[in-house]
């Protein structure tokens, strides 16, 4: 043991090698830096590739969410249609905001109000803890990062379309027949996911550095829920304002997406010929389609600019 | 137990051959940011003193956990990291596993590093059997490819042996069955670079037989395995080269036996 107290080195290169830097020699061997971000296009190859584990990530979770409820995947069922009990109950009935809908149709405009902003709400809130939440995960394993805020608005669509059953029955029940415009749901609802994914990817990026944003978001998605009007028509609350706040209001993503799936399962709300009706705002799905696109693109390239500072420290 | 080794150490001691590096460590420096230290800098009129002085928050300390390591790793390699509690060794390998940001220095390697630790949780609330699946899965294997090695990574983990086990929820395991589990999970695909910190001590005995089996299955398929460990005859067991760090400096970089040995004793070159 003690004949050598300088070996020859393990460390240094042999051969052909000898003599080169560290960093010669990872260049010649072609080494990249660890954890360096990939290019946003074989960033998105990779995530392609993961799209199996998205999937089965979220179908995983889904079933996960009530193992301890006794009733289990029921609530799934149950939560969507307390809530318009309860929102029914204080503003159809005790703040009579029903006037001015044709017979009995507060209560389907309302729960597709309800189910729809709650959709871009969870996708804001469960992305705003997609990262933080799952840093074991994200310790252990090498993935795409965008793969969770991806599947934790996957598990919202699943949930949506669950709470979707219980709306058909719904506007069923409040004497609404289906039309063409039923068919209006699909796209509408594609676009609302497209926006929602690209909200959450931002939600995941600010969450990830800043935690006291988890505090923040339940005030500010009920004053957002307050001016998009859920359980009242805000169109018709604020016609005598100044223009550019109409304007505004009107472009507002949680009311576009409202009034494009409230329009396409109860057009009757919104029908002109009718003694009473709600007015829809013009310029619906252009706000719609530059909203999902435009609010997808941005996400998805601004989580994917820190891509390489996610789980660290 | 330790003379299996020894035959292949003699191999690697051609001084004329070019090796393939896989990971290039250059006078890497970590510093970690710690939030919170200090007293009574959590307290509400000292957060709004913070914000309105637009300071950045006084509670935050820095700590220097390596400080100027360079070694380079070659391909076949198996190499153990040596050093007391808090020497800067997990900090390293979180580092190569690009976990961690430098400070100063880079570090270079060959494909994605993969890190293997038993503080890794996967997800406690799903089934050991959904655990495999979305491992892999994270690990990006295709469906078909996870169905086929289902089973060997649920015989290799050894968690059925007692009962079926993986149809459980993880939180329900033992914190050996769940590193088992880990374990075998992220073994079940061929890295370029395995690092593994301490998930080999978890285990029982059986396992950890089967587990020095694998990595050096492993190494064979032409990758570099790191493992960081405080049980000295897993390291000599396993690898040919150690690393003993001391304080996040390089103390000596040899052959497992010459270090280990020094290690023990306590003798700094």
């Amino acid at each position: 043991m003690s004949t050598v107290s300088e070996p020859v080195s393990l460390s240094a290169p042999r051969g052909a090698d000898a003599g080169l830097t560290p960093k010669q020699l990872a260049d010649k061997y072609g080494l990249a830096v660890s954890g360096a971000r990939p290019g946003l296009f074989a960033y998105s190859k990779q995530l392609w590739a993961r799209r199996h584990f998205i999937w089965a990530f979220a179908t995983a979770r889904l079933v996960a969410q009530y193992t301890n409820a006794k009733l289990g995947q029921l609530w799934q069922v149950v939560t969507p249609l307390l809530n318009c009990a309860v929102f029914y109950l204080v503003f159809g009935v005790i703040l009579s905001s029903k006037q001015g809908f044709p017979d009995n149709t507060y209560i389907a405009w309302l729960c597709i109000g309800v189910f729809v902003f709650q959709f871009t709400q969870n996708a804001v809130q469960s992305g705003t803890r997609a990262i933080s939440d799952n840093l074991g995960l994200i310790r252990a394993l090498h993935f795409p990062r965008a793969s969770l805020p991806i599947a934790f608005t996957v598990i919202q669509l699943q949930q949506l379309l669950i709470s979707m059953v219980v709306l058909v029955v719904t506007v069923l029940a409040a004497g609404i027949t289906p039309g063409r415009t039923w068919l209006l749901i699909i796209p509408a609802l594609l676009l609302q996911t497209l926006f929602n994914t690209g909200i959450s990817l931002v939600m995941a990026r600010i969450g990830s550095r800043t935690s006291d944003i988890s505090q923040l978001i339940p005030f500010v998605m009920r004053a957002w829920m307050f001016l998009s009007g859920v359980m009242f028509s805000i169109q018709d609350k604020i016609t005598h304002w100044p223009d550019y706040i109409q304007t505004l209001m009107a472009a507002n993503p949680a009311s576009v997406y409202m009034d494009l799936l409230r329009h396409a399962f109860a057009p009757v709300i919104y029908n002109p010929h009718q003694p009473v009706h709600q007015e829809l705002p013009a310029h619906l799905w252009e706000y719609g389609i530059a909203w999902g696109i435009g609010m997808f693109v941005i996400g998805y390239v601004f989580f994917w600019k820190a891509e390489e500072e996610y789980g660290r420290g | 137990m330790a003379d299996t080794d020894l035959s292949t150490t003699d191999t690697v001691q051609d001084a004329d051959v070019a090796r393939e590096p896989t990971v290039v460590v250059d006078d890497v420096h970590i510093v970690y940011k710690v939030h919170g230290a200090g007293s009574g800098k959590g307290s509400a009129t000292s957060a709004l003193s913070r914000i309105i002085s637009r300071k950045r928050a006084a509670g935050v300390r820095e700590v220097h956990a390596v400080k100027g390591i360079s070694f380079t790793a070659y391909k076949g390699e198996a190499i153990g990291l040596i050093g007391s509690n808090g020497s800067g060794k997990s900090t390293m390998l979180a580092a190569i596993a690009g976990l961690l940001p430098t400070e100063k220095g880079g570090i270079y390697t060959n494909g994605q590093p993969s890190l293997l630790g038993v503080n890794a949780a996967l997800m406690n609330e799903l089934t050991g059997e959904r655990n495999v699946i979305l491992g892999c899965l994270a690990m990006g294997m295709t469906p078909a490819q996870v169905k086929a090695r289902y089973q060997d990574i649920v015989d290799f983990s050894g968690i059925n042996d007692k009962g079926d086990f993986i149809s459980l929820p993880m939180r329900t395991y033992s914190s050996g069955m769940g590193a088992r589990l880990r374990f075998s999970i992220a073994a079940a695909k061929t890295h370029d670079v395995l690092l593994i910190d301490e998930a080999l001590a978890t285990g029982d005995q059986a396992f950890q037989q089967r587990s020095k089996r694998r990595i050096d299955e492993l190494r064979k398929s032409a990758g570099t395995v790191f493992l960081v460990s405080h049980d000295n005859n897993s390291i000599r067991e396993v690898c040919e080269r150690t690393i003993w760090i001391e304080a996040g400096e390089l103390v000596m970089d040899g052959p497992t036996e010459e270090v280990v040995s020094r290690y023990e004793r306590g003798e700094r070159p």
